[in-house]
């Protein structure tokens, strides 16, 4: 069991044949997740893949076509928002933004439309969601993480494949492993996933990793004291990183001496969480 | 990417904001000539990207055009927190009754533009959210559907301003909202706004600060980056589109991720060093970015180690290797340097770095220890 994909993921990629698009589908194709479709306008009609996967011009004429549940975004941040809009307009309930760099006033309107419709949104600006052994939807590397009994819900994207591998080095493995990413507005957050992962009842325990900047992680702290039975380890980064600059993501900026990652820390050990000094100590933190 | 005052002003000019007719100057005998032109009283007003300007003595009042020079002299001369003051803003003294302030920005965990107006207005605004923080009034914007008129109104009511300036007061909200969208600002500030004695409003200061992220659709804005304002670094890096901040420890990290950069840096830390930067290279980062990233780490004399941590997803170990060592040939550094590699083509990127005289890593805590002794060896 896990949450957001499985088997039964049926997934559109959009960009499919673009550089990065291409490739990472050839991954996922690799790893036993479903491509059915992509989208190229301009290329509808071709196949690509080994002729694995047939390319439209449109979300609307490849979900007809082939019954996709989710999609994934590989296209520019200059064309990513209308991608997002073309792909709840075309039904898909799941979609997934890997873009990086869309502009915040874009995002916030993307997120108040997708609201009004009830489509979810994971990212932009993210890694994707892996579930071990069953779909990748996402760039997350596959081979550094094994099926198992931990949910991981991230705000960050290499810093999230260390704890994959930290915990596969100790035989810990995972049912899904969410990167909701670093951006300041963005579709899933920490709490929509921490309450997936209380109904999953293969998820028996929570990993979450949290950043400086903005308030979620002290929200999700109150949501765990109030909602969650399972056990959760966290680890916030930015510790170090001094006030009012911005370390690479949008995210990742302390504005007006709020969203430190002393904040964050205090309010999550206040309600019984462990939080790791360093990623690598997590496994232990979850024996 | 901050904007200065007067740019800023200039900006909301186009959108109907009234501002005072200054001009800039660069040199004293400038600053004369705008007073002369502009008659009676002038601000004489630094032009430099940090807040409390006044308070550092780099906005000042002249009489004559004489005292304009003057002033401007002393303001040219000046730093203020660390940065050399180039330009000064000539504007004409104001008639001032009432300051208020007005800003919008984004509120990040509304996911919504959000406008605030204030009748404390003027240089103690941050401490009046900090103390009294109802005197503030907050409207949320829809993005979908924009600004509405009754917001304008709900927002002149809230700061008690008196009816005759309501329309007045709307279209500077309207001028100002658009300003903020069509820019891509994630804030615009009018503070303050004045109430002159000759019965209008004059927006008297501006700040806006944009969205890096969308400046490909704003050329225009693009250009207008003051880069004298930032570390020659830091200019270096975007260059080659990588996130570099100079910190002030001795200790070099190179990093791809900004999450794992932060954590690099974390964990430098709890093991006893100081970090020298923050620099994450991104993702896919190629040879000649990451040659390029180590110039700049290199050229950071406090620098005693370097610490490369890699854990390649769509970034290759194997070109980041070849980047290390295209560096390594150009700047022949005396420092040492611990290498980390994980993930996608970690192996070949090894054996690549196997004769390089490098000290390597298995685990993060390993690098950083090893990172840390390095460093204290050299110094």
């Amino acid at each position: 069991m896990s949450i957001l994909v499985d088997k039964n993921t049926r997934l559109l990629v959009q960009g499919i044949t673009g550089h990065e698009g291409l490739f990472h589908s050839q991954q996922m194709l690799a790893y036993g997740t479903k491509i059915v479709a992509g989208v190229t306008p301009g290329k509808g009609g071709e196949w690509v893949l080994d002729g694995k996967v047939p390319v439209f011009d449109s979300c609307k004429a490849a979900v007809e076509a082939t019954g996709a549940n989710a999609s994934i975004i590989f296209v520019s941040a200059r064309f990513a928002p209308d991608a997002i809009y073309e792909a709840a307009d075309a039904g898909i309930p799941f979609i997934v933004c890997i873009t990086e760099g869309i502009p915040v006033q874009d995002m916030m309107r993307v997120r108040e439309y997708l609201d009004q419709k009830g489509t979810r949104l994971l990212g932009p600006n993210c890694p994707g969601v892996l579930t071990p052994g069953e779909a990748k939807v996402g760039i997350i590397p596959g081979n550094i993480a094994i099926p198992g009994n931990v949910g991981i819900v991230s705000r960050s994207g290499t810093l999230t494949y260390e704890v994959l591998y930290a915990l596969k080095q100790e035989g810990m493995g995972a049912t899904t492993c969410v990167g909701i990413g670093g951006d300041p507005i963005n579709g899933t957050n920490f709490i929509d996933c921490l309450q997936m992962f209380e109904a999953d009842p293969y998820t028996e325990k929570v990993v979450m990793i949290g950043e400086i900047g903005g308030t979620d992680e002290e929200k999700a702290a109150q949501f765990i004291a109030k909602n969650m039975t399972k056990p959760v380890v966290a680890f916030i980064a930015g510790q170090t990183a001094p006030p009012g600059k911005r370390m690479g993501h949008a995210g990742a900026i302390i504005e007006g001496g709020s969203g430190t990652a002393a904040d964050k820390i205090k309010a999550l050990e206040a309600v019984g969480v462990k939080v790791a000094k360093h990623p690598e100590e997590i496994p232990s933190l979850l024996k | 990417m901050k904007l200065h005052e007067y740019q800023s002003k200039q900006i909301f000019a186009r959108y109907g904001v009234p501002i005072p007719k200054g001009r800039v100057a660069t040199t004293a005998m400038e600053a004369r000539q705008i007073a002369e032109e502009l008659g009676g009283r002038v601000v004489v007003k630094s032009q430099v990207l940090v807040g409390g300007r006044g308070k550092a003595g780099g906005i000042r009042l002249a009489k004559t055009p004489k005292e304009a020079e003057e002033v401007a002299a002393a303001i040219l001369g000046m730093e203020i927190k660390g940065l050399p003051v180039r330009k000064v803003l000539v504007d004409p003294a104001a008639n001032i009754e009432q300051e208020i302030y007005l800003g919008i920005t984004n509120d990040r965990a509304a996911r919504r533009p959000v406008f605030m107006a204030s009748a404390a207005g003027g240089v103690d605004i941050e401490e009046v959210a900090r103390t009294t923080p109802e005197k503030i009034i907050k409207v949320h914007i829809d993005p979908l559907l924009g600004l509405r008129d009754y917001q304008t109104r709900d927002m002149a009511l809230g700061i008690d301003l008196p009816k005759e300036y309501w329309k007045q007061f709307s279209e500077i909200c309207r001028g100002l909202y658009r300003a903020y969208v069509e820019c891509d600002a994630t804030l615009a500030e009018i503070n303050p706004l004045v109430i002159l004695k000759e019965k209008s409003l004059l927006a008297l200061d501006g700040k806006m600060l944009l969205d890096d992220n969308a400046l490909f659709r704003h050329p225009d804005l693009a250009e207008m980056r003051d880069v004298d304002e930032e570390a020659p670094a830091e200019t270096e890096a975007r260059k080659y589109d990588l996130s570099f901040i100079k910190l002030d420890g001795n200790i070099g990290c190179m990093v791809n991720g900004a999450g794992l950069a932060m954590t690099t840096m974390d964990i430098v830390k709890l093991f006893g060093g100081e970090p020298a930067n923050f620099l994450d290279i991104g993702g896919g980062a190629g040879a000649e970015k990451v040659a390029a990233a180590l110039r700049i780490i290199l050229s950071d004399k406090n620098v005693k180690a370097v610490l490369f941590n890699i854990f390649g997803g769509i970034t290759r170990c194997d070109e980041v290797a070849k980047g290390i060592l295209a560096a390594l040939a150009e700047v022949k550094p005396n420092v040492p340097m611990v290498v980390r590699l994980v993930g996608t083509n970690a192996e070949e990127g090894r054996r690549l770095l196997a004769d390089a005289n490098m000290i390597t890593a298995e685990t993060l805590a390993d690098a950083a220890k090893k990172a840390v002794a390095a460093a204290q060896s050299v110094a």
